[in-house]
Parts: structure tokens; C-alpha cells; sequence
């Protein structure tokens, strides 16, 4: 008899999530004509305003040139290869920088000792920003494609570090005290407490990693390097070749979205009670 | 089942808290029978959830003597329902109320069919497979309660387990409650705002001073089980029960706001 009364909350629960007030002022959504309308006539203005002659074709070239240079890119076959280059570098330097980040983050956050012992060290060297150190990584390791690779590494080791600390450290307290309450061991705590506990946090850590490492590629293929997406851009530049350049400004926008939307899919699948 | 379970003596506990000694409770002597339902009411800050912590072994008493009668080794001697949320966010519902189950190794074919028992109980079987942000507050809070059951612990703590609910919410699952309690009959201690569950719910009510809390006074409740809530809340004995109860409730929380008028800030 209490089954039938309480079914109306499970009701009034998922209403509530169905139709939640979306509508309410800047909750607003926008209509699909202004969406994709507003990007399309940019575009188009854009066209209009170089074929006009009213911007300079040198500078900014016309949509449909850009367009025409990235299909001979894409046939070519050299758009492919910078990306394959910058790609491996990205995904080489990410997981040597994350794997570490990871075991030194969960060291800090689990042993005391650990954390007074690395935690400053750690402090006073993230702030630097790790470009600065390029040309000290080329001194060292020359211009091949350790210094490119080494700097990832360290990009992506720092913000993935301190997450994953900061994760364990900041473990409610109140879920710490039903572990022990229920009787959990030091192992049991760990596997079912602390890293699920910690993961929303590590993986904010990890999308800020691959942000840096995007960034940093771009600059150090700019400098020291022959191939890959940076380079392409400063290839462009040196011989003024503005419709190259904006092919790799596409190649990165597209790079961005991509890697942005498989950690989403994977974060998803990894911590799947984060609505 | 007049076997002494909790015996208390001259407990306290401080806390030092940026160099100063802050006291929780001081001077609690108090004895629970094994199967017995105790509520302990008093104003908020009197120490009542410090005093579950150290009865559940969260917390050392800083001075005073506890013994706790462990009857079967074999079975966990507490669980405890927390005052705030503590369903973890990422488990299903199934897995939260295993918990316990899962961190004694119980095999998984009993595990599962415990689980199962509760999940029945708590009327929550078809989000068996939910996380808790796909639940309602009293939803999680029936987890949260069914987590400590199904560990089938010798004594239950429950810290306001309720509160957060509202008025209708409250009402089923108090019933809810009653039903388990008086099929499995485990010692019992419940902390709670509100005289009016303490009395429907409980044998015994123990009333805490203002802070730093000892208590100061003690009611048997006699309605005969198994309870109707309906029934005793018609009653003019609830009715005088409850005004005794909160007047002296409410000279003490009084207290505690006058006191709490006067802390230099
Ligand atoms: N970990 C702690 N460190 C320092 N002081 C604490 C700590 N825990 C509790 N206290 C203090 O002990 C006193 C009692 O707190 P407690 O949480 O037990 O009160 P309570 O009766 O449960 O209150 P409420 O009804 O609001 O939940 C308060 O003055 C509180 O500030
Ligand atoms: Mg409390």
C-alpha cells in the first residue's frame, strides 16, 4: 500500500528533469535560423566584401580561394602529413606528460610525505610558462623531435599533476567517514572512495593538458621544425602565402573541435553519473 | 531484551580549534538497551552529531569510558545514516546500498539478493540501476537508509536522517522506517529536530542541554508497537507528550540563541 503512494515522487522527479524551465531568459534557446544563419552570412559578407575589392584579396583572401587551397591541400596529400606529424607529437608528448602527471598527482594527494616533499617544487615551477622554456629544450635536445615532444610533456604533466592532487585532497569528508564507517581497507577506500571520488576533477585536468598541448605544438612548429600544422602557418608567413595560411587556421579549428568532442565522449563514458 | 548494549560514562569531547578548547558535549552518562530506539533532541550546536560520532568510533571522547556489547564478531557492529548526503554520486543505487556488503566481501549471489530485499522496501526497484543525480532527496535519503540496513549492523545511527524532507516525504518514510525497525528490532539511535518523530518513532527520548550539551532530561514512550502514525498523533497523550516536550525544548533552545547573541564576532 505504501508502493502506491510513494510512486508519485519518482513521477514528480522525472517531470521535474523533462521540462525543466528552459525558456527562462538567457536559458532562452536559440532558434536553428539564427544559429547557422548568423556564421553563413558572415561568410558570405565576407565574399562579397573581398570580391567588392574593398578588403585586400592579399591579406584576406576571399572564402572561395581558401576554399579552392585547402581541396589542392587536402589532394596533395600535404595536409594530411602535417597533421599525422603534429598529431603524433600532440599524442606522444600528452601521454608521457599525463602518465606521470597522474602517478606524481595521486602520490602528493595519498602520502603526506610526499606532498611536503614534491608539492613546492611543483608550485614554483608550473607558473612558468612552459613556452619559455623552448629554447632551452632546443639547446639541450637540438632541433629534432624530442624538444617538441619533451615540451608537451611538460605542458601537459603540470595541469594533469595538480589536478589529480587536488582531486584526492578535496574528497568530500563526509564520504571518507562512510568508507571507514562501513569498515573499507586502505585498498577498498582507494578503489571505491578516492579515485572515483577523484576523477571529474583529473579529467578537468586532463582537458586543460590537451588545450596547452595544442597551443604549444603550434609554437614550437613555428620555430623549430620542418613539418606539422605551426610550421605550415609559418611557412605561410615567410613566403606570404595568405590562402596556406588560412587552410592551417581551418586544419587547427578542426583539430580543436575534434579532440574536444572525443574527451567529452570518453569522459562521458568514464564518469557517467556526471550528468 | 533488557541486555545493556550502549553503556556511556562522564563522556566528553573538545574539539581545539584554532588554539581555543571548543566543548562538544560534557558529562553524558547514559545506558541503551540492546534493541532499544532512542532519539536524542536539543538545540542545534549541542553536540548531538558529535556524540553519534563517537559512539560510531568517527571521533575519540576526549575524557569518559564507552563500552559497546559486540554480540556476534561475524556482523558489523554499526552503521550510520549521515546528517547530510552521503550517498556516493558515483554508484548506482544498487551499488550504494551494497556498499557495506561489498567491503566484507559477502558473496555476490547473497549480496544481490539482499540488495534486492531492500530495494523492495524502500519501493525503489525500478531505479535499481540509477545514478543519485536522477534522484529526488527523499529518494536518496531512503538509499542512504537502506545502505545501513542491508549491512546488518548490531546498532544503527542515524543523524536527522529526515530532515531535508518534506512534510508528505517524511510521513511515508517514517512509516517506511517503522516497518523495517519493528521487523528486525537493532538498537537504535536517532538524532532529530523534530519531538514529533522522536515521539512516534522512539522508546526512549533524551533531551541535550544548549551548548557545550549534557543532558537533561529523559521521556519513555509507551505506545505499544506495532505503530500506527496515525493513530498515535490522534491521541491526547501524544498531544500532552508533545507540549512537555517542547517546553522544555524550548527553554533550552532559547538558551543556545541568547548564547549565540552574545559571542563576541
Ligand atoms: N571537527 C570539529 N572541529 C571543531 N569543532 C567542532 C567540530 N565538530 C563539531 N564542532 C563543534 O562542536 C559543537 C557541536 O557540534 P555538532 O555538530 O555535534 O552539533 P549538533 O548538535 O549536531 O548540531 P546540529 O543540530 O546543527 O546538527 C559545535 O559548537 C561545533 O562547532
Ligand atoms: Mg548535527
Amino acid at each position: 500500500m505504501i508502493a502506491s503512494k510513494v510512486a508519485p515522487i519518482s513521477e514528480r522527479t522525472s517531470e521535474s528533469t523533462v521540462n525543466r524551465n528552459n525558456d527562462w531568459y538567457f536559458r532562452k534557446p536559440v532558434s536553428s535560423k539564427i544559429k547557422y544563419g548568423i556564421p553563413v552570412s558572415l561568410i558570405l559578407g565576407w565574399e562579397l566584401v573581398v570580391s567588392l575589392s574593398i578588403l585586400d584579396s592579399r591579406y584576406l583572401p576571399a572564402p572561395s580561394h581558401i576554399f579552392q587551397a585547402l581541396l589542392v591541400a587536402v589532394s596533395s596529400g600535404q595536409l594530411l602529413a602535417d597533421m599525422q606529424i603534429s598529431l603524433y607529437r600532440i599524442l606522444t608528448g600528452f601521454i608521457l606528460g599525463a602518465a606521470p602527471g597522474l602517478v606524481v598527482g595521486l602520490l602528493i594527494g595519498f602520502i603526506p610525505f610526499m606532498r611536503m616533499f614534491i608539492q613546492p617544487i611543483l608550485l614554483a615551477i608550473r607558473p612558468i610558462p612552459k613556452l619559455a622554456l623552448l629554447p632551452l629544450l632546443i639547446i639541450v635536445m637540438g632541433i629534432g623531435e624530442a624538444s617538441k615532444i619533451t615540451l608537451i610533456m611538460l605542458g601537459v604533466f603540470f595541469p594533469v599533476a595538480i589536478n589529480s592532487a587536488s582531486g584526492v585532497l578535496n574528497l568530500h569528508q563526509q564520504y571518507i567517514d562512510v568508507a571507514r564507517n562501513y569498515g573499507a581497507s586502505k585498498y577498498q577506500f582507494i578503489k571505491t572512495v578516492a579515485i572515483p571520488g577523484s576523477l571529474p576533477t583529473l579529467c578537468a585536468g586532463i582537458k586543460i593538458g590537451f588545450a596547452d598541448a595544442l597551443l604549444l605544438i603550434v609554437a614550437a612548429e613555428m620555430i623549430g621544425a620542418n613539418s606539422g600544422i605551426g610550421y605550415r602557418v609559418w611557412m605561410a608567413y615567410s613566403i606570404f602565402d595568405m590562402r596556406m595560411m588560412f587552410v592551417s587556421f581551418i586544419m587547427m579549428a578542426g583539430l580543436g573541435i575534434a579532440s574536444t568532442m572525443i574527451i567529452r565522449f570518453m569522459e562521458k563514458r568514464l564518469i557517467p553519473w556526471n550528468k | 531484551m533488557q541486555v545493556e548494549k550502549i553503556r556511556i560514562e562522564q563522556l566528553r569531547k573538545q574539539f581545539v580549534k584554532k588554539n581555543k578548547m571548543v566543548e562538544a558535549f560534557h558529562s553524558i552518562s547514559l545506558q541503551i538497551k540492546d534493541g532499544e530506539f532512542v532519539s536524542i533532541v536539543g538545540p542545534s550546536g549541542c553536540g548531538k552529531t558529535t556524540l553519534l560520532r563517537v559512539i560510531a568510533g568517527l571521533e575519540l571522547p576526549t575524557s569518559g569510558t564507552m563500552h559497546i556489547q559486540h554480540h556476534d564478531s561475524n556482523q558489523p557492529l554499526n552503521a550510520m545514516v549521515f546528517q547530510e548526503h552521503s550517498i556516493f554520486p558515483w554508484m548506482t543505487v544498487r551499488e550504494n546500498i551494497a556498499y557495506g556488503l561489498t567491503m566484507r566481501k559477502v558473496p555476490p549471489s547473497i549480496k544481490k539478493s539482499i540488495v534486492d530485499h531492500y530495494l523492495l522496501k524502500i519501493n525503489m526497484v525500478n531505479f535499481a540501476e540509477s545514478y543519485p543525480h536522477q534522484l529526488s532527496g527523499g529518494m536518496k535519503q531512503r538509499v542512504s537508509v537502506a545502505r545501513a540496513f542491508a549491512n546488518d549492523p548490531e546498532i544503527l545511527l542515524m543523524d536527522e536522517p529526515f530532515t531535508a524532507l518534506d512534510e508528505q516525504n517524511r510521513l511515508l518514510i517514517q512509516q517506511e522506517l517503522l516497518k523495517i525497525w519493528e521487523e528486525n528490532q537493532k538498537t537504535v539511535v536517532f538524532i532529530t529536530h523534530s519531538i514529533e518523530e522522536a515521539i512516534l518513532l522512539s522508546d526512549r527520548i533524551i533531551m541535550m542541554s544548549a551548548h557545550p550539551g549534557t543532558l537533561i532530561a529523559e521521556y519513555e514512550i509507551p505506545f505499544p508497537r506495532p505503530r500506527k502514525i496515525e493513530e498515535i498523533r490522534s491521541s491526547t497523550f501524544y498531544k500532552n507528550m508533545f507540549n512537555e516536550i517542547w517546553m522544555q525544548l524550548k527553554e533550552e533552545v532559547e538558551k543556545s540563541r541568547s548564547m549565540e547573541g552574545m559571542l563576541p564576532i
